[in-house]
């Protein structure tokens, strides 16, 4: 039944497969044909189309050039925004989340896995029902439309999947480790950083990966609580579409579109098996 | 800074008075827990306080029972996300199982390239909604996309203009959600493919099984705890659907493919309605409720049963 022949059947599954497949990328071909035709090209024929005159000029108006509301600096500062929010915001909620994650599998305290269970419940809350919250508190403490503000809300929520990533690996570390490490006179922070860090790389970049890609393609809180040149990339390119939409220029567009969406991409790329691996942890749960 | 620290846990281990010494460790434990627990729990019950407000563009202390909750439910607005995402929330799931499974199972015929495809099955799934939505909202538009090229080529009288339709504008969100996440679905179902007992598999061969009958009487039915599972998260997912509108129909045309994360969103920040927004919101954890609770409670039972078996 299962060989690696051509018969057939099997020949017909490879034809479905590939069928799929290609249905599947063409949202992305169609993406990156049109940030390489002109405005007019578009215009005249439809989206979906071969250049005929490459317009790689797309990219640098969709960088630095265009229009968003009333200022005129392309896309820049928005994935300028996107990064000072996603990468902080990526760091602190992992390296919290992992010595939170190591304190609740190996340390155990009183209350412990109260509190991990409470924890990993922000895996389902509906942002929804946090964002009424967010803006007083936001508003009351004078972080409204800036970074900072979005940073601690996104380090605060990621919390509950980089603990519940963390814990779900340290648990598999015997505790024998950590008993004999406390006997020779280890305390939290040396054993932390001498035992489990070093024990640590394959889920940190599982949480890395996960935390990037999801605080990056946020879309809600960036919208809700930055306006104008605080907005983060994905709310930016929402502004942008409303914009352009009477005299539209779906070169430039697509690529910004396709700038916005490539630091995610290029992850996937590289580090697509751990992309993966944070889904299904994400799942199981 | 590490240094300082070590020093105080080094010294303070065998000294009585240790909760002075190990105030760096409860700190490091307990600040981002309490933090983040803390703002689950005060977050949800403050929403839930503003929905029996009278608050309107800020939050006022005061009570109105469940008017909020009344004019809500009385809205058309609220009326018609409700059915859409009674209508999106179900095609998508089936039709985003169906697609998964299929792949699947195709993929676990030991075909070649089978990572290259299953990378490009996944990789919407990294990518933002707001940039998938923007694309189909370009495919999908009649004078754009697909319709357009179609005419272009030749056949005129082609119609593919669901964007616009009223009817079937609901369908291009079902289509842009099934494209992004029955990778998803595959995933998972993949896993459990490879995880099935092979003494199951060689013991039906043994007995003549032919392949579709090993998939129907033998393999399958060791996935339903898998697709349950499947179904819950992309109906979680189906609920709090809000940027793939956003960025596609933006509910339109006119308020035909709203869904309840729209409404919440147009209450609160776009009519200043406070009160009936955060109404609307514990509507929406409340739906979320009807599909997790029942999850929760089976998956205790299962645990229960693993655990005495």
């Amino acid at each position: 039944m299962r060989d690696r022949s051509f018969t057939p059947s099997r020949m017909l599954i490879y034809l479905v497969v590939v069928l799929v497949a290609v249905a599947w990328l063409v949202p992305l071909i169609v993406v990156i044909l049109n940030s390489l035709r002109s405005n007019e090209e578009i215009a005249q024929t439809s989206m979906i189309g071969w250049p005929l005159k490459w317009a790689f000029g797309n990219y640098l108006t969709a960088w630095s050039d265009f229009c968003v509301a009333q200022t005129c600096a392309g896309i820049r500062p928005y994935m300028l925004n996107s990064a000072l929010v996603t990468i902080p915001a990526t760091i602190f909620s992992t390296l919290l989340g992992a010595v939170a994650g190591y304190a609740i599998s190996l340390w155990r305290f009183r209350g412990d896995q109260w509190i991990y269970g409470i924890v990993t419940l922000g895996i389902f809350l509906p942002q929804q029902m946090r964002l009424l919250p967010w803006t007083i508190v936001l508003r009351d403490t004078g972080l409204m439309n800036t970074l900072t503000g979005l940073v601690a809300i996104h380090t605060i929520q990621g919390l509950s999947f980089t603990v519940l990533f963390c814990r779900n690996y340290y648990v598999s570390i015997p505790q024998e480790l950590i008993r004999a490490a406390r006997i020779d006179g280890a305390g939290f922070f040396r054993i932390f950083w001498r035992i489990i860090l070093p024990l640590s790389p394959p889920i940190l970049v599982v949480t890395i990966i996960w935390q990037f890609t999801h605080i990056w393609n946020e879309f809600l809180y960036g919208v809700t609580f930055t306006t104008g040149q605080q907005q983060p990339v994905t709310a930016a390119l929402i502004a942008l579409s409303a914009a352009v939409a009477d005299i539209p220029q779906h070169g430039v567009q697509s690529a910004a579109v396709m700038i916005a969406a490539l630091p995610t991409l290029l992850i996937y790329l590289i580090g697509g098996k751990y992309f993966v691996r944070g889904l299904t942890a994400g799942a199981v749960k | 800074m590490t240094d300082t620290v070590a020093a105080v846990t080094r010294t303070a281990r065998p000294t009585t008075s240790g909760v002075v010494g190990r105030l760096p460790e409860y700190l490091t434990i307990w600040v981002p827990l309490l933090l983040s627990a803390a703002h689950l729990i005060s977050f949800s019950l403050w929403t839930i306080w503003i929905s029996f407000t009278p608050s309107t563009l800020v939050p006022v202390t005061g009570w109105v029972g469940l008017r909020n909750y009344t004019s809500v439910l009385a809205t058309r607005n609220w009326n018609i996300a409700f059915d859409n995402l009674l209508l999106f929330g179900s095609a998508f799931v089936l039709l985003s199982l169906v697609t998964g499974l299929m792949l699947a199972i195709l993929l676990d015929q030991r075909i070649r390239g089978e990572n290259t495809l299953r990378s490009i099955f996944l990789y919407p799934l990294a990518v933002s909604f707001v940039v998938t939505g923007t694309v189909w909202s370009w495919l999908l538009n009649p004078g754009l996309g697909i319709q357009k090229l179609v005419q272009d080529l030749g056949w005129t009288s082609f119609r593919f203009d669901w964007l616009v339709d009223r009817d079937m504008a609901i369908w291009t969100i079902v289509i842009a959600a099934i494209w992004q996440s029955s990778g998803f679905a595959m995933a998972l179902f993949l896993a459990g493919l490879r995880s099935v007992d092979s003494d199951l598999i060689k013991a039906a061969q043994i007995d003549g099984a032919g392949p579709i009958r090993m998939y129907r009487r033998v393999i399958l039915p060791t996935l339903w705890p898998i697709t349950i599972t499947v179904i819950v998260i992309q109906l979680q997912f189906a609920i709090s659907t809000f940027d793939l509108v956003r960025a596609l129909t933006n509910g339109g045309p006119g308020i035909a493919t709203q869904l309840p994360a729209l409404v919440v969103y147009d209450l609160m920040f776009q009519r200043g309605l406070l009160g009936r927004g955060a109404a609307a919101a514990v509507l929406m954890l409340l739906i979320l409720l009807a599909v997790l609770l029942p999850y929760a409670a089976w998956r205790h039972l299962q645990r229960r049963r693993a655990n005495h078996a």
